[in-house]
């Protein structure tokens, strides 16, 4: 994973959702749900993006895919500009890079059989038709651990992890470089995301991936990824190696957020969570740092003024006072 | 609760604007020539034209269109192609009649409905609960022009209960009451007929909420879980289907008129559809939407008035 | 549609028509539209005689051997009036309610899934055309084309295409949330196939049962017009027209205004059944 290619480049991108209610003088809010997000992910690399429920990370995904159009920013995936691809070129951008979903009941049409799903992009994309097609989806479920025999049934005769892995297969299906997870296995039983997150890291190697993955499970992000950026109200307040992020946080959110999340050993905790609070809207951050009203270490600096982006060797923090 | 109301009377401004504009869209969108719609094919050139300068129809059409929208909020609706009365005047005389007639069949439909509905909803799947499916079902099946002569067969042909020609002497009470049952009860029936479904199935719906269960589990008594309870909560959703389908009833009350041949904007329409009244069909119209946005209107504050939530 | 309706299994399309035909009330509808359809599929073979042939010696007969339901004041035979008249209903009601189910459906599905603004005023157009006592307005539309049998249809289908609209657009609003239309999207899918192949099947059941219970609105509006006398212009014979004439003669011969009477009520009673039962067991929260 070093000085490698960079296979996405995400530049200030910012996604902004407005609201207007009330009559006869109607008010109108800004969600900023993504506020200027950047970063970069290498070819074959596991990228993280963690935070709090609400925080943007899902948003900031689909802008990247081009699900939903950026307000400003850039996205580049492999030289080409997602944010302005439109016709024939967006549509072999969207077969490189791919979604898994967070909820394996509502990713699949519960009307069409699992054959169905996986043909249809085949077929969309010309890959491949009729016996062909067939085949190719037939070695995909066996991919992913499931029986040839499923290719004729409905999602509803699958449990939640094996949705899921179809949800992988039909995903891998138009042979994409990028997939974007989604929270791959928060919707899922504990003794089952252990399995799915095997066989994402599996495919990872034997297919030569790249991974960006959301979560706000600090476990599954330290076990999958090489490198974080932790996102907090629409922007990342720290990046860098998982290892280096999450053994010394330098932003006190990280050290939170990593004090919250239990590890197996008793012996590395250091201490129980200090800080709880809720997580402030993102219609209504506060001034200055989103961050201060819930930081042991904020200043008056950190009420006014958003804290300058520093970067070091291999990341960077945004904060006035990070910690070494 | 005033702000409420400014707030819905301000609303419903566009909606009467869009719907005068659909009036005038489609009186003049209809492939066809009005003129020679209301003088037949065999009209001259010359007495086309002159119709068509009278009807205003040889001007742009946006000017046509202001020019409508100006004199129907004005109240002015023209004066009638065949009788050469004020559109109004002819209205203004048969509202009355079509107003008296759809709230009878308006109390009507809620006294039959509402009842039965709560007492299907409380012998769910009972035998009184299929029956009044049933019937229900029977009721919105009958064309109220069907269901009006069967009445009329039966109890003023056959039983000699109600009188025939339902032309009520002016200042006759008695007599214009007499005169009212049958077709209030034939208009009467469709709108039991809806009421007593919704009324069920809002009442099913309330009677499985969790604060009906802690109700029963405080010790309230049944009647008192029904009618303090339930009832109240029930009929929200009625009022507003009531108010939905006082366009139904509006629309049904014209074959009832004709039925009963009763006086009524029913009987006003058909002959200007007949005679090709061009200005008063326009004026029927126009007319129409604002009864049916009034009854909204009405509705919409009705709810707010039961509706503890609307009031903010 | 509900969530539970969405994710509930397909393949139980046949457990569903086991439930449709445990339910007697359903399968008296059945029963009453078959018989309509039967008697105007086999009109030229059922009918005694041709339904405009005069008989003026015979005029205004009553129900008896010679005449099954008696003559109409042109000696013309009741019954095969009515025979030829299940024609007419069912031809009208059919036509104008698909074409009200396409156009109206496919208005409120484009709709919904677009959304935003372009969603709201239409929607604000189908609310001021659901707003109009679709009877006047199908009375004014007829007045205005002229009245013949495609005007008809014209002119019913215009009255039922909002409430289509409608029907369509709730559960679009739905399930263009779900994750597989995302995932479609992001696989390159354009929005013509995501349409087709992925929302249309989730809304087709309930657009076909609305088309049921509005087949029924339709017979009634159609026999309605043909009543008013902005119907299918005579001597072509109609239910509502045969209501027409007998009315005339209602003093001593009733029988003209009962027996079309009681057609219009059978046909529209079955399909209300049918479409009731059909609602039941579609939804799983009306059932029980």
């Amino acid at each position: 994973m070093s000085a490698s290619e960079t296979l996405l480049d995400v530049h200030d991108l910012a996604k902004h959702f407005t609201l207007t209610k009330g009559f006869p003088r109607p008010v109108t809010t800004t969600v900023r749900a993504v506020d200027g997000v950047s970063f970069a992910v290498q070819r074959g690399e596991a990228f993280g993006l963690v935070g709090e429920s609400g925080c943007g990370k899902s948003t900031a995904a689909r802008a990247v895919l081009g699900l939903i159009p950026p307000d400003a920013g850039r996205v580049r995936f492999a030289g080409t500009d997602v944010t302005d691809a439109k016709g024939s070129t967006l549509q072999r951008l969207r077969r490189r890079m791919q979604i898994v979903f967070q909820d394996p009941y509502s990713s699949l049409n519960p009307r069409r059989t699992i054959g169905q799903a996986l043909t249809e992009p085949l077929g969309v994309h010309g890959l491949a038709r009729g016996r062909a097609a067939r085949e190719r989806a037939i070695a995909l479920l066996e991919e992913v651990g499931l029986p040839p025999s499923a290719y004729d049934r409905h999602p509803h005769e699958f449990s939640g992890g094996q949705r899921q892995r179809i949800g992988i297969a039909r995903a891998l299906s138009v042979e994409p470089e990028l997939i974007v997870a989604d929270e791959p296995v928060s919707a899922l039983d504990v003794s089952v995301q252990a399995q799915v997150l095997l066989l994402l890291k599996d495919l990872q190697a034997r297919r030569g991936l790249t991974f960006v993955l959301v979560s706000h499970d600090l476990g599954v992000i330290r076990w999958f990824c090489a490198r974080v950026a932790v996102m907090y109200l629409g922007r990342i307040v720290e990046d860098g190696p998982v290892s280096r992020v999450f053994g010394t946080p330098r932003h006190p959110y990280t050290r939170m957020l990593r004090d919250a999340s239990p590890i197996p050993d008793p012996g590395i905790r250091s201490q129980l969570p200090r800080i709880v609070g809720e997580i402030p809207s993102a219609a209504d951050p506060p001034a200055g740092c989103h961050f201060h009203p819930r930081c042991p270490r904020a200043s008056d600096i950190c009420r006014t003024v958003y804290p300058q982006w520093r970067a070091d060797g291999e990341g960077g923090v945004a904060c006035h006072h990070p910690e070494d | 609760m005033i702000v409420f109301v400014v707030r819905r009377l301000l609303t419903s401004i566009p909606t009467l604007l869009a719907v005068l504009t659909l009036v005038f869209l489609l009186v003049r969108v209809v492939p066809g020539d009005p003129a020679i719609a209301i003088l037949g094919d065999r009209a001259t050139p010359e007495t086309l034209a002159a119709l068509r300068a009278e009807l205003g129809l040889d001007r742009w059409i946006g000017t046509q269109y202001f020019e409508f929208l100006g004199h129907a909020l004005r109240g002015d609706l023209g004066t009638s192609m065949v009788t050469h009365r004020a559109v109004w005047t002819e209205i203004a005389e048969a509202l009355p009649h079509t107003i008296v007639l759809t709230l009878a069949a308006m109390a009507i439909g809620c006294l039959i409905g509402i009842p039965s509905g709560v007492w299907a909803a409380l012998h769910r799947n009972g035998t009184i609960d299929v029956l009044t499916r049933l019937l229900s079902l029977l009721g919105l099946s009958f064309p109220v022009f069907v269901s009006g002569i069967f009445l009329l067969i039966v109890f003023a042909l056959q039983l000699h209960l109600f009188p025939v020609i339902g032309n009520p002497r002016p200042g006759d009470w008695v007599d214009g009451l007499h005169k009212l049952v049958l077709p209030a009860i034939t208009l009467g029936i469709v709108m039991a007929a809806y009421v007593v479904r919704v009324t069920r199935s809002s009442m099913l719906q309330v009677l499985g909420e969790d604060y009906i269960r802690t109700a029963r589990a405080k010790g309230v008594s049944r009647r008192g879980i029904i009618w303090r309870h339930g009832l109240g909560n029930a009929l929200i959703p009625v009022v507003t289907v009531v108010g939905l389908y006082v366009g139904i009833l509006i629309g049904n009350s014209v074959l009832t008129e004709i039925v009963f041949n009763r006086p009524g904007l029913g009987k006003v329409i058909v002959s200007a559809l007949t005679q090709r009244d061009y200005t008063m069909l326009q004026g029927m119209m126009v007319i129409y939407c604002f009864l049916i946005v009034i009854v909204n209107l009405i509705t919409d504050i009705s709810y707010g008035l039961i509706d503890p939530r609307v009031k903010q | 549609m509900t969530d539970a309706a969405l994710s509930a299994p397909l393949s139980s399309r046949r457990a569903t028509i086991g439930r449709l035909l445990s339910d007697p009330a359903t399968v008296a509808g059945l029963v009453l539209c078959s018989v309509v359809v039967a008697g105007a599929l086999l009109a030229p073979w059922l009918s005694p005689r041709d339904p405009l042939e005069q008989n003026i010696i015979d005029r205004l007969t009553g129900p008896g051997s010679e005449y099954l339901l008696g003559t109409d004041q042109f000696g013309r035979d009741v019954l095969s009036r009515l025979l030829w008249g299940a024609r007419i209903s069912l031809m009208v009601s059919f036509l104008s309610i698909s074409a009200a189910l396409v156009i109206g459906g496919a208005i409120g599905m484009i709709s919904g899934y677009i959304g935003g603004r372009f969603d709201l005023v239409t929607m604000q157009v189908m609310d001021v055309l659901l707003s109009f006592p679709s009877l006047v307005l199908g009375m004014i539309m007829v007045a205005l084309l002229g009245s013949s049998i495609t005007n008809l249809i014209i002119a019913i289908a215009l009255t039922a295409i909002a409430p289509f609209a409608r029907i369509a657009r709730a559960p679009v609003l739905v399930i263009k949330e779900r994750a597989f239309i995302e995932a479609g999207r992001a696989l390159g899918f354009s929005h013509l196939r995501i349409l087709l192949v992925h929302v249309l099947p989730n809304i087709v059941t309930d657009l076909l049962v609305m088309g049921t219970l509005w087949m029924a609105t339709a017979v009634r509006t159609e026999a309605s017009l043909s009543f008013i006398g902005l119907g299918v212009k005579p001597p072509t014979s109609t239910w509502g027209g045969m209501m027409r004439d007998g009315f005339e003669n209602i003093l001593d011969s009733p029988w003209l205004c009962i027996w079309p009477g009681l057609a219009i009520l059978v046909l529209v009673l079955g399909l209300n059944l049918v479409g009731d039962g059909l609602c039941d067991v579609t939804d799983p929260k009306a059932t029980q």
